[in-house]
C-alpha cells in the first residue's frame, strides 16, 4: 500500500497514487432500488466500501444521496436490494446491533440544549446493558478521549446549542467516534461551514481514519474536496430524466482520477466545467467559469 | 456513575422535602379547624376521635389523590414534550381530556350514574379517554415510524370535536345536569372512593417506573429520531410505549379528578429550568414537583374563600400561569436556551 502521497506533484499528473484495499468490504450494497411513490430515486445501486477506505458519495441535488444515507441508517426500507454491514444483512440487524458497528453524523444536528459532554456521552448508549441507566467511568474516559482528539474538550461544559456550527459538527463527530464504530457515515459534514472548518473537519477525519483504522463513507457536495480527500468516489446521477432502460443510479465508481472527468461531470451535472490536475496533489481540480450565454433567453 | 449524580440527589431530596412539607401543610389546613400543634397528639391517640377520622379518612386520602394526579399529569407532560420534541405539548393536547369530558357528559345526561352509582363518573371518563387514545394511536399507526406531527394534529382535532360535542350536550342539558358537568370539567380532588384513590396512586407510581425504563431512550430522542435510531434506539417502539404510558396516566387523572389545567405543561418546564434536559433526573423531578404543586394548589383552593371551595383547576391555572410568565420575563435568556 502506498500511503504516502508526494507533497508536490508536477503538473500534469499522469499516474497519481492509488490505494488498494483488503478484500472484505465493510459495507456492501447490492442492486438497491428505491422510489418515492412513482418517482424512482435509487436504481440498481451496487457498490462496496473496503475496510480502511475513505469513500465519498457525490452527485447533483435530488440524485438520491440522502435517500441512500437513510437506507443505510435503516430509516427507509429499500424497495429491493440488500445492504450488508460486515457481511450481515441490514434487515436482520436491530438498531442496537447496527449502532455498535456504524455511527452517523447527520446533516442537521439539532439536539436539546444539553451539555456537550452529555451529548458526546450519548455515544456510549449502544453499549448499555438492559436496565443500565448510568454510564461507567470507562464510558466517561472514552468520551473525554474523543473530545480531546476532536478538539472539543474545552467545550465540554458548554451547552451544545451555544457553540458555533463548526464546533457543533466537531461535537457530533466526537459523539459518533464515542460509539467506536467500524464504519463512520457522514452526511455533508462541511455544509454551511467556512473553509477553515471544512479543512479542519476533513483533515481530522482523515487523520482519525488512519489512527483508529476507521472506514469512512461521506456524502459531499464539493467535488474538489471529494477529489482531494476521498480515495473512492461514488458518482450518482438523477435517473428521472433518463429513458427507462437499465440505467443505474451510479454513474461511475472508482478513484477520483477515473470518476471526475470532464465528460462525466458535464453529463451528470449538465454544467460546463474545466478539469485540471491539482498542481499540488495531482487530484482532479474542477473549475467553474462564468458563462453569460447560458441565460440569454431571459 | 454519571458526573452529575451529586446535584441530582440534591434536587431529588429537595423536591421530596417539598412534597412532605406540602403534605403536612395540607393535613393541617381545612374547615374543621384542627390546630396544627394538636395533630401529632391526635394521630398518636389512634382511631376513635372525630378529629382522627377527619385527618385519616378525609384529608389524607385527598392528599394522596392530589399527589398522584399532580405527579401523573406532570410526568405525562414531561414524556410527551420529550418524545414530540415540542415544548407546547401537554397531556391534554392529544384530546384525552376532551374524550374524558365527553364520556362524563354522556354519563350525566343519560343518567348512567343512577344505575352504576358514583363510580360511573371515573368509569365513563376513563372510557372516553381510552377511546381517544385508541383513535389517535390507530389513525397514526405505521409499521416503521411514528408520525409525531400528524399524531399531534390528530389529537388536537379530536380534542376540538370532543369539546364541540360536549358543548352540544351542554346546550341540550337541564340546569341540574349542566352544573354537574361544569363542576366536573373544572376539576376537583373531592373524591371519596378509596379504591379509586388507591388505583390512581398505583397507576401513577407504575407509570413512573415504566417511564424510567425509557429515560435513556428519551435522552436519545432529544437528538431527533434518526440520530436516536443510530444510537440503537428502536424509536417507533419506544415512542408507542411512551405515548400509551403518558395517555393512560392522563386518562386516569382526568377520570378521577376532572380537568386540572397547566400542571402538565408548566411543571416540566420549571423542572427543566433547574435540571436541564436529562430525563434521568427530569422524570423523577417532574413527578415530585407536580405532586407538591397540586397539593399546595389544593390547599389554596380549599382555604382562600373558606368555607367554600374553589375548583383546584382554577388555582393551578392562575398560580402556575402567573408564576411561569414571571419566570419567563425575569429569566428570558435561560428560558430560551433551556426550552427551545
Amino acid at each position: 500500500m502506498s500511503l504516502v502521497k508526494p507533497k508536490v506533484r508536477l503538473y500534469p499528473a499522469s499516474n497519481p497514487p492509488q490505494k488498494e484495499f483488503a478484500k472484505v468490504p465493510v459495507l456492501c450494497a447490492e442492486n438497491l432500488c428505491f422510489a418515492y411513490k412513482e418517482k424512482p430515486v435509487l436504481k440498481d445501486v451496487s457498490f462496496e466500501v473496503a475496510k480502511g477506505s475513505f469513500t465519498a458519495v457525490i452527485g447533483p441535488n435530488g440524485c438520491g444521496k440522502t435517500t441512500l444515507v437513510k437506507a443505510l441508517l435503516k430509516s427507509l426500507n429499500p424497495d429491493s436490494g440488500t445492504i450488508c454491514i460486515l457481511g450481515k444483512d441490514l434487515q436482520n440487524l436491530s438498531n442496537k446491533d447496527l449502532s455498535q458497528s456504524m455511527a452517523a453524523v447527520l446533516q442537521t444536528i439539532d439536539p436539546a440544549p444539553m451539555d456537550v459532554r452529555d451529548y458526546v456521552l450519548l455515544g456510549r448508549m449502544p453499549f448499555f446493558a438492559p436496565f443500565q441507566f448510568f454510564e461507567s467511568t470507562k464510558d466517561l474516559e472514552i468520551a473525554e478521549n474523543y473530545m480531546k482528539l476532536t478538539g472539543t474538550h474545552h467545550l465540554a461544559d458548554k451547552k451544545i446549542t451555544q457553540v458555533s456550527g463548526g464546533e457543533r459538527q466537531l461535537c457530533a463527530i466526537a459523539r459518533a467516534l464515542t460509539q467506536e464504530p467500524v464504519l463512520l457515515l457522514l452526511d455533508e459534514p462541511t455544509a454551511h461551514l467556512d473553509i477553515t472548518h471544512q479543512k479542519r473537519i476533513l483533515d481530522l477525519i482523515t487523520t482519525l481514519k488512519n489512527k483508529l483504522s476507521l472506514t469512512v463513507l461521506m456524502v459531499l457536495h464539493d467535488l474538489n474536496l471529494a477529489a482531494e480527500y476521498a480515495d473512492r468516489l461514488v458518482l450518482l446521477h438523477d435517473i428521472c430524466g433518463q429513458p427507462k432502460d437499465n440505467t443505474s443510479s451510479i454513474y461511475a465508481f472508482g478513484n477520483p482520477q477515473t470518476v471526475l472527468t470532464r465528460e462525466a461531470i458535464e453529463a451528470v451535472y449538465q454544467t460546463k466545467v474545466t478539469v485540471r490536475p491539482n498542481p499540488i496533489s495531482g487530484n482532479p481540480l474542477i473549475l467553474l467559469t462564468k458563462d453569460e450565454t447560458t441565460h440569454e433567453a431571459i | 456513575m454519571p458526573h452529575k449524580v451529586k446535584s441530582w440527589l440534591l434536587i431529588i431530596s429537595g423536591l421530596a422535602v417539598l412534597v412532605v412539607v406540602s403534605g403536612v401543610l395540607a393535613l393541617c389546613t381545612g374547615s374543621a379547624g384542627i390546630p396544627a400543634a394538636k395533630i401529632p397528639g391526635i394521630l398518636i391517640q389512634g382511631p376513635g376521635s372525630s378529629e382522627y377520622s377527619i385527618l385519616m379518612h378525609i384529608r389524607l386520602p385527598r392528599i394522596f389523590l392530589g399527589m398522584a394526579v399532580g405527579g401523573s399529569l406532570s410526568l405525562a407532560g414531561t414524556l410527551l414534550q420529550g418524545m414530540f420534541r415540542n415544548p407546547l405539548v401537554e397531556p391534554y393536547t392529544l384530546g384525552i381530556s376532551g374524550g374524558a369530558s365527553l364520556g362524563v357528559c354522556i354519563n350525566i345526561l343519560f343518567k348512567f350514574y343512577a344505575v352504576l352509582g358514583i363510580i360511573s363518573y371515573p368509569l365513563f371518563g376513563f372510557a372516553g379517554a381510552s377511546l381517544v387514545i385508541f383513535l389517535v394511536y390507530s389513525l397514526n399507526r405505521s409499521s416503521h415510524h411514528v408520525r409525531s406531527n400528524r399524531m399531534l394534529l390528530t389529537g388536537v382535532m379530536i380534542s376540538y370535536v370532543a369539546s364541540s360535542l360536549v358543548m352540544l350536550l351542554m346546550a341540550l342539558a337541564q340546569s341540574d345536569d349542566l352544573q354537574n358537568i361544569v363542576l366536573w370539567i373544572m376539576g376537583s380532588l373531592d373524591e371519596t372512593n378509596t379504591a379509586l384513590i388507591r388505583t390512581a396512586c398505583m397507576g401513577s407510581l407504575s407509570g413512573l417506573v415504566i417511564s424510567y425504563l425509557f429515560c435513556m431512550d428519551l435522552n436519545a430522542l432529544a437528538l431527533g429520531d434518526e440520530e436516536a435510531a443510530n444510537l440503537g434506539i428502536n424509536t417507533a417502539r419506544s415512542k408507542k410505549i411512551l405515548f400509551i404510558v403518558a395517555s393512560f396516566l392522563t386518562g386516569l387523572s382526568v377520570s378521577v379528578a376532572g380537568i386540572i389545567m397547566f400542571v402538565g405543561l408548566i411543571v416540566p418546564h420549571f423542572i427543566r429550568m433547574i435540571t436541564g434536559p436529562d430525563h434521568r433526573i427530569l422524570l423523577g423531578g417532574s413527578f415530585l414537583a407536580g405532586a407538591a404543586f397540586l397539593t399546595l394548589s389544593d390547599v389554596i383552593a380549599r382555604t382562600i374563600i373558606a368555607p367554600l371551595e374553589l375548583p383546584v383547576g382554577v388555582i393551578t391555572g392562575i398560580i402556575g400561569g402567573v408564576i411561569f410568565i414571571w419566570a419567563l420575563a425575569r429569566n428570558g435568556k435561560i428560558k430560551r436556551e433551556v426550552i427551545l
